[in-house]
């Protein structure tokens, strides 16, 4: 596509009519492109213009809000109290409150996408040419799904992903003006506005994706991409170790080309953490994953970099501390977060180094990536050689730190999982560090528990002191991303998925803020595996799922095959990479349904939400970015289930499965109002265990249109798994039987019983050919 | 701030409306006693906390003799109670119950009417905190109790802190006021 501005000017015009002056001419915009398929009713959607489709899905979850803060603090009125039924000074009450705090962490995640995005388009653009083909998937027709369904057109080039880039900052300023006192009050608008900045959010994913995958050779949607390493362990400390945190992996990439152009990567150690690791692996799998975004603190603490690296995004805003504390620089590599360095990007490298080398500065802000590699390397390995073999951090004898432990509690009551932390330091005290060591695999590195000790007491380094062994030894491979899902692949699941006979497709996301250490997302994650569904994973959660060994020493990367198929685990990559999995969603609607895509969100979003059984899970959900991506899913359709930390994004979408009227559809068969029963029943949901997400996510995957064949299927998985978990069969049988071909063969009698006690009916719910929009009913009777 | 108002979690302060704490465990004990239709509200957590009897699934049994009391069971949890025998808890996750319980047109989980006690135990400090802040504000009628061995400020009513072998006592108390008047 080719959107061009025409603009004209002419000085002096003589003409039959007369003669102008100063004559201006500008034609908004000329397009100019090939994609045949006609624009849809909805390209480049404002702030309202899919809210009655909003309304609709919030009509049957409707929010149940949980605040955080019963005060509003945003204005000179003061702190307003709002408990209950009260209402601040500009009028807000309660729940509006609580729906503008959402919609308001939406948009910061959001935004944060899309200054990702941005940043990264901008510089592409500069180094590679917006004319780069933007030739980002094998197999594949389809590319930028989002785009062309949210946008209405077709990019072709990385320039052309400007025109959606703009479009998502302008419309994110239009929400973000709408949570100024005085101005929203509705809880129910708020909440479409949280949905629109979660649609935003997966256009500004796929915009920060394709572009880095097109300019930097990333796997294009390549089911075989390399294993990569990933863990504590990987990293050699002896060598100089340079360490990247955050998102945006273009200050990484000048690393990684320095690195090889000297040829220096059997020389310096390059280890990354958060989802720049999971990028420099798709650039170059010699590059190593340290691990999630919990792993930060203690792979500092320790000592074991040469050089802290920070570019954007999950980064600890204390890492000037944290690396003055075992002596190392810091160089920054984002405008936006500065760290209060000074700005070394147009200065001599060599006196940069110099100054970082010798400490006379505890860092440098160098904003122009193309400029951090040289520096970077040079700076990491004059560290190495000045630390000599002290580099690593001597805390002293455990059991003389832990002798100072007054306790007192606070270190557990600043625990956001209120670890045993306490009692492990008892034990300490008298030698015994195995409850200290154990803390390790729970311990999520917010490092709240430090800074709540009155004794200053190192309890991060001191745990991971007593897990030392299992930290070096922590090595494993992990898929590197592979980014989009083809079209070829679709077409083969597409009939399947939406038939119910592939069970689901579930999308295991997310950061680390886990209640009961890492291990439980690889075991939702094999759960489903064994199950064959499709499981897809990015981000944090991708390198949880690698940290898991099996008794054979296998982890599932290892176990199952990569394929976007049934009981396949496709890594997609770090957060910019979700919008693959979402995007998944929309080509099975266009390519397999043959749905027309083209600014035309609400059919696709009606015909997910209705046929597509996808579910995405974010067990340790942590950031506002988190928040945005889940945004994104609702207004798709598709369910969403997070862990206990979960919760305190404050507000759920349930649906009330008893209440018959909230599980209508129409039959775009004949414009008949059909009940379906409650398929899916939330929207977003807090699981307390993952035993309880677990059976949720085999029940949320049913959808109306299921066969008798797919609904038997799903329902075997339910069944087995609440009876497994629950101690029995499930009691909402009834709703979601619709006829006697959708009982599992093997559990008929059981099943049978169940729907008696139940007073079923056969054929009370169902199977039409559903939809909530009333214009895609083809005929009335 | 007394050591009786001493939170679970350093941070989780709640607003202006706070809970009222049982000076003792017997003046909670009184308080579900008295209560027509108390429901007990028995977290993933249970499994994890010791009580004299057992943990706080098998104090919770003991309670069920007391035929008005209602027992709700949230993640997984009623597995447990089947395992041990009580058939008769129901099931349903934390936040689901919380929206229900603040629809004041929700008779219950026999349909006999709208519960007068809702008393929450064994749960993640955080998960109660704000399931009984969906609840402070938007079923503000509701006579929330919590147990937990911490205050919890969102409740109507908490124990408040207390050492353990305390704790275990109050729990005492009030399991044996309601098994004596089965």
């Amino acid at each position: 596509m080719s959107k061009k501005e025409l603009n004209i000017k002419i000085d002096e015009l003589d003409s039959a009519i007369g003669t102008f002056k100063g004559l201006q001419i500008q034609i908004g915009r000329m397009v100019d492109e090939e994609w045949e398929e006609p624009m849809g009713p909805t390209p480049f959607p404002a702030v309202a213009t899919l809210r009655n489709w909003d309304r609709k899905l919030l009509e049957k979850y409707k929010p149940f809000y949980m605040p955080f803060c019963d005060l509003c603090c945003l204005c000179t009125f003061g702190k307003c109290d709002l408990t209950g039924d009260k209402r601040g000074a500009c009028g807000i009450d309660q729940q509006g409150q609580q729906s503008r705090i959402v919609m308001l962490a939406c948009c910061i995640g959001s935004a944060t996408h899309a200054a990702h995005a941005r940043h990264m388009l901008d510089h592409l653009i500069e180094e590679y040419g917006s004319d780069t083909k933007l030739d980002v998937v094998l197999n594949t027709k389809l590319e930028a799904p989002h785009i062309r369904l949210v946008c209405g057109y077709k990019p072709k080039t990385i320039g052309d992903l400007e025109e959606a880039l703009d479009y998502v900052e302008k419309e994110l300023v239009q929400l973000v003006a709408a949570a100024h006192t005085g101005q929203e009050g509705d809880n129910i608008d708020f909440e479409s506005k949280a949905w629109h900045a979660g649609m935003l959010d997966h256009v500004a994913l796929e915009i920060g994706d394709i572009s880095q995958i097109a300019a930097l050779g990333l796997p294009p949607g390549d089911p075989e991409a390399p294993m990569a390493e990933i863990g504590y362990g990987t990293i050699d400390a002896e060598k100089p170790v340079i360490m990247c945190i955050g998102h945006n992996v273009l200050p990484s990439v000048d690393i990684i080309d320095y690195l090889m152009e000297k040829d220096l990567f059997d020389e310096v150690e390059l280890g990354g953490l958060c989802c720049t690791a999971h990028d420099m692996s798709r650039y170059n799998d010699r590059s190593k994953i340290v691990g999630p975004i919990s792993w930060q603190l203690k792979f500092i603490k320790a000592g074991i970099p040469d050089l802290i690296v920070v570019d954007e995004q999950c980064i600890r805003t204390d890492v000037m501390v944290q690396a003055a504390g075992v002596g190392v620089p810091v160089i920054a590599a984002s405008e936006k977060s500065c760290l209060g360095l000074p700005d070394r990007t147009h200065d001599d490298v060599d006196k940069v180094v110099d100054d970082l080398v010798s400490g006379r500065e505890p860092g440098a802000l160098i904003i122009e990536p193309r400029k951090v590699g040289e520096i970077a390397v040079k700076v990491a390995m004059g560290v190495r050689r000045k630390r000599g073999n002290n580099k690593k951090i001597e805390i002293g004898e455990l059991s003389e730190i832990a002798a100072t432990c007054r306790e007192c509690l606070e270190c557990v009551r600043a625990c956001p999982n209120n670890l045993p932390i306490m009692k492990a330091m008892i034990e300490a005290k008298e030698g015994e560090y195995s409850a200290l060591g154990e803390l390790n695999e729970l311990c999520v590195g917010c490092g709240r528990c430090e800074s709540a000790c009155p004794e200053q007491i190192p309890i991060i380094s001191m745990i991971s002191e007593a897990a030392q062994d299992d930290l070096l030894n922590e090595s494993f491979p992990i898929r590197v991303g592979r980014g989009a899902i083809q079209d070829v692949e679709i077409r083969e699941v597409g009939q399947p998925i939406v038939f119910g006979e592939i069970p689901g497709v579930v999308a295991m996301v997310g950061c680390s803020n886990y209640p009961a250490g890492y291990e439980d997302v690889a075991d939702i994650t094999e759960e489903f595996l064994k199950r064959r569904f499709i499981v897809a994973a990015s981000g944090c959660s991708a390198m949880n799922i690698a940290m898991t060994k099996d008794e054979d020493g296998q982890n599932l990367y290892e176990k199952y095959p990569s394929h976007f198929d049934a009981g396949g685990l496709v890594n997609v990559g770090s957060c910019v990479s979700n919008s693959h999995i979402t995007g998944a969603a929309i080509k099975i609607a266009n390519i397999f349904a043959k749905r027309p895509l083209r600014g035309n969100y609400e059919e696709i979003a009606d015909y997910i939400y209705n046929r597509v059984g996808a579910v995405g899970v974010a067990w340790g959900a942590m950031s506002q970015k988190a928040a945005a991506i889940a945004a994104g899913c609702w207004r798709l359709g598709i369910p969403v289930v997070v862990g206990p930390h979960g919760s305190k994004y404050r507000r759920m979408l349930l649906g009330d499965k008893d209440n018959e009227e909230n599980w209508k559809v129409l039959n775009a068969r004949d414009g008949e109002t059909v009940y379906v029963g409650p398929a899916p029943e939330h929207m977003f949901y807090a699981a307390e265990t993952k035993e309880e997400a677990i059976v949720l996510i085999s029940k949320l995957v049913m959808r109306p249109n299921d066969t008798n064949k797919g609904r038997a299927v799903k329902l075997t998985h339910y069944i087995d798994l609440h009876k497994r978990h629950y101690g029995g069969m499930p009691d909402d049988l009834h709703l979601y039987v619709r006829r006697k071909q959708d009982i599992p063969f093997t559990m008929r009698d059981e099943v049978m019983t169940a729907l008696e006690e139940k007073n079923w009916v056969e054929d009370h719910i169902g199977s039409p050919d559903p939809t909530l929009l009333d214009r895609m009913v083809r005929r009335r009777d | 701030m007394s050591a009786k108002t001493r939170l679970g979690q350093t941070a989780e302060i709640a607003g202006p409306t706070n809970a009222n704490i049982f000076p003792n465990g017997n003046v909670a004990a009184s308080l579900i006693s008295k209560a027509k239709r108390p429901l007990l509200v028995v977290g993933s957590h249970s499994v994890k906390v010791q009580t004299n009897d057992g943990d706080l699934i098998d104090s919770t049994i003991r309670a069920m003799k007391n035929s008005k009391v209602a027992v709700v069971a949230t993640a997984h949890m009623v597995g447990e109670f089947k395992k041990r025998g009580a058939d008769q808890a129901n099931s349903l996750s934390l936040f689901v119950l919380g929206k229900y319980l603040s629809d004041p047109e929700w008779m219950g989980f026999d349909g006999k009417g709208p519960y007068d006690a809702v008393v929450f135990m064994g749960f993640a400090y955080y998960m109660e905190w704000l399931v009984e802040s969906g609840l402070k504000n938007f079923a503000m009628s509701l006579r929330t109790i919590s147990l937990d061995r911490n205050y919890q400020p969102n409740a109507k009513w908490s124990l408040g802190w207390m050492p353990e072998p305390d704790w275990k006592e109050s729990i005492e108390i009030i399991v044996s006021r309601l098994e004596e008047e089965a």
